[in-house]
C-alpha cells in the first residue's frame, strides 16, 4: 500500500465515521429539530403542553374572523385530519391567507384555544403567474360546481 | 489500442496551470457579465409576478443561485482539499484556499437576501429552523477554515489542518439539502430537484437557470484570479515565478 493509498482510506474511513455519527446525533436529537407541531400531534398530546411551542399548519378556509378592537384575529388551523382554534393580536404577515401555511407560536390554554403571541406565514415551493393561480382556481370552482349541481357562489 | 490518457499531474503544477488559469479567465469573467444581464433583465422583465407574493419573489434569482453555490463550493473545497492531503499536490491546496472566499460570499448572500425576505413574507428575519441553522453553520465552516489556514504561519502545515477541518465539514452540506425533507421548517421546500418537475413557471426557472449560470461563471473567474494570486505568493522563491514577475516589469 502506497502512503497515497492509506492517506485516501484513512479519509474515506474518516468520512464515513463522522457521517455515522452526525446521523446518530441528529436523529437523537429528532424530536427537538422540529420547528412545529401539527394539529393532530397536539390533539395526541405529542406537544409540550406546560410550556411556549409551535403549532403549524393551513388555515382553515372561512375561519378568519377579527375581534372588534381591530388588530386581534380569531382562526384555525388545521392539518385537514385536526383543528385547533388560534387567537392572536398582532400584525398578520404579507403571505398570510386562507388556505396558505401558517406557524405560530405560544401557548395552548386549558380551553383549547392556542393563543399565538407570534404568527409566520410559511410559504411553499410553487411559483405561478397570478393568470394561472386564476384559471386554476377556475377549474376547481367549476369542478365543485358539478359536484353541487351548479349551485353559484353569491 | 491503448489511447494514452491525459496527464493530469501536468496540470496539477502551479508553473502549468499559471498561464492556463490567465487564458481562461476573460471567457469566464466575459461568460460571467452576459449571462448575468441576460438573467437578471429575464428575472425582472420577462418573468410575471408571483401570485401570491406578487414583485418579492424576485429576490429569489440572487437567493438560490447563492445558496446552491454555497454548498457546491464548499464540496469542491473539500474535495481540493482532499486531493491536496491525498496526493500531495500543492495546487489543490492552493484552489481549497483559493475557493473559500468565494464561498462565504455566496453563503453570506443566501442568508441575507433570504433575511430580506423573510421579514414580509414569513413576518421574522430569522427564525432557528433547520435549514436557516445549518446554512448558518456553514458560514461559520468557511470562516473557520480561513482563520485556521491564517492562523499557521507555514503554508503546507496550514493546508494540511484547514484541509482536515473542510473534509470534516462536508458532512453538513447533505443536512443543509435535505433539511427540509427530514425536519418540518418554516423555510419552503426545494422547487427544484432531481425526481421531480419544477413547481414553477417555465420563464422564472428560466431566469433562475441564467443566474445561476452567472453564478458559476463568476466564481470561476474570481477563483481563478485568487488562486494565480496564492500561486505567485507561495512559490515566489522558485525560478518560473522569478521570470513571470521579471517578464510583468
Amino acid at each position: 500500500m502506497k502512503p497515497r493509498h492509506k492517506r485516501l482510506v484513512f479519509i474515506v474511513v474518516g468520512l464515513a465515521g463522522i457521517g455515522i455519527a452526525a446521523a446518530l446525533i441528529l436523529n437523537a436529537f429528532r424530536s427537538n429539530l422540529v420547528f412545529f407541531f401539527s394539529p393532530s400531534q397536539v390533539v395526541a398530546q405529542e406537544a409540550p403542553l406546560d410550556r411556549s411551542f409551535r403549532l403549524g399548519g393551513l388555515v382553515k378556509e372561512g375561519s378568519l374572523e377579527r375581534l372588534e378592537d381591530g388588530v386581534t384575529v380569531r382562526f384555525l388551523v388545521t392539518d385537514n385530519a385536526q383543528t385547533i382554534p388560534v387567537i392572536y393580536t398582532g400584525i398578520l404577515p404579507d403571505l398570510f391567507r386562507e388556505g396558505q401555511g401558517v406557524v405560530t407560536q405560544g401557548m395552548l390554554g386549558e380551553d383549547g384555544v392556542f393563543r399565538a403571541d407570534e404568527v409566520l406565514a410559511k410559504h411553499d415551493e410553487t411559483y405561478m403567474p397570478p393568470e394561472v393561480a386564476e384559471a386554476l382556481e377556475k377549474a376547481k370552482a367549476a369542478g365543485a360546481g358539478q359536484v353541487e349541481e351548479g349551485g353559484e357562489k353569491p | 489500442m491503448s489511447t494514452a490518457g491525459i496527464n493530469w499531474f501536468k496540470y496539477s503544477s502551479p508553473a502549468t496551470f499559471y498561464p492556463l488559469a490567465g487564458r481562461m479567465i476573460p471567457w469566464f469573467a466575459a461568460l460571467a457579465v452576459v449571462s448575468a444581464v441576460a438573467g437578471l433583465y429575464l428575472g425582472f422583465f420577462v418573468a410575471p409576478p408571483d401570485y401570491q407574493q406578487g414583485d418579492a419573489y424576485r429576490i429569489m434569482f440572487i437567493h438560490v443561485p447563492a445558496a446552491w453555490m454555497s454548498m457546491f463550493i464548499y464540496v469542491v473545497m473539500a474535495g481540493y482539499a482532499a486531493l491536496g492531503l491525498i496526493f500531495n499536490t500543492r495546487l489543490s491546496a492552493m484552489m481549497a484556499s483559493a475557493l473559500a472566499p468565494t464561498g462565504a460570499m455566496f453563503t453570506f448572500l443566501a442568508l441575507w437576501t433570504g433575511a430580506l425576505w423573510g421579514k414580509p413574507m414569513w413576518g421574522t428575519w430569522w427564525v432557528w429552523d433547520a435549514r436557516l441553522t445549518s446554512e448558518l453553520i456553514l458560514l461559520f465552516l468557511y470562516i473557520g477554515y480561513m482563520s485556521l489556514e491564517a492562523a499557521i504561519d507555514d503554508p503546507r502545515r496550514a493546508s494540511r489542518a484547514s484541509g482536515l477541518l473542510a473534509i470534516v465539514g462536508v458532512v453538513n452540506v447533505p443536512i443543509i439539502y435535505y433539511s427540509v425533507q427530514w425536519w418540518n421548517t418554516l423555510h419552503q421546500g426545494a422547487s427544484i430537484s432531481f425526481d421531480k418537475a419544477p413547481t414553477m413557471a417555465a420563464t422564472m426557472l428560466a431566469a433562475l437557470l441564467v443566474m445561476t449560470f452567472a453564478c458559476w461563471m463568476y466564481a470561476i473567474a474570481i477563483v481563478l484570479m485568487r488562486v494565480r494570486n496564492i500561486i505567485l505568493e507561495r512559490e515566489r522563491h522558485s525560478e518560473w515565478v522569478m521570470g513571470v514577475l521579471e517578464e510583468e516589469k
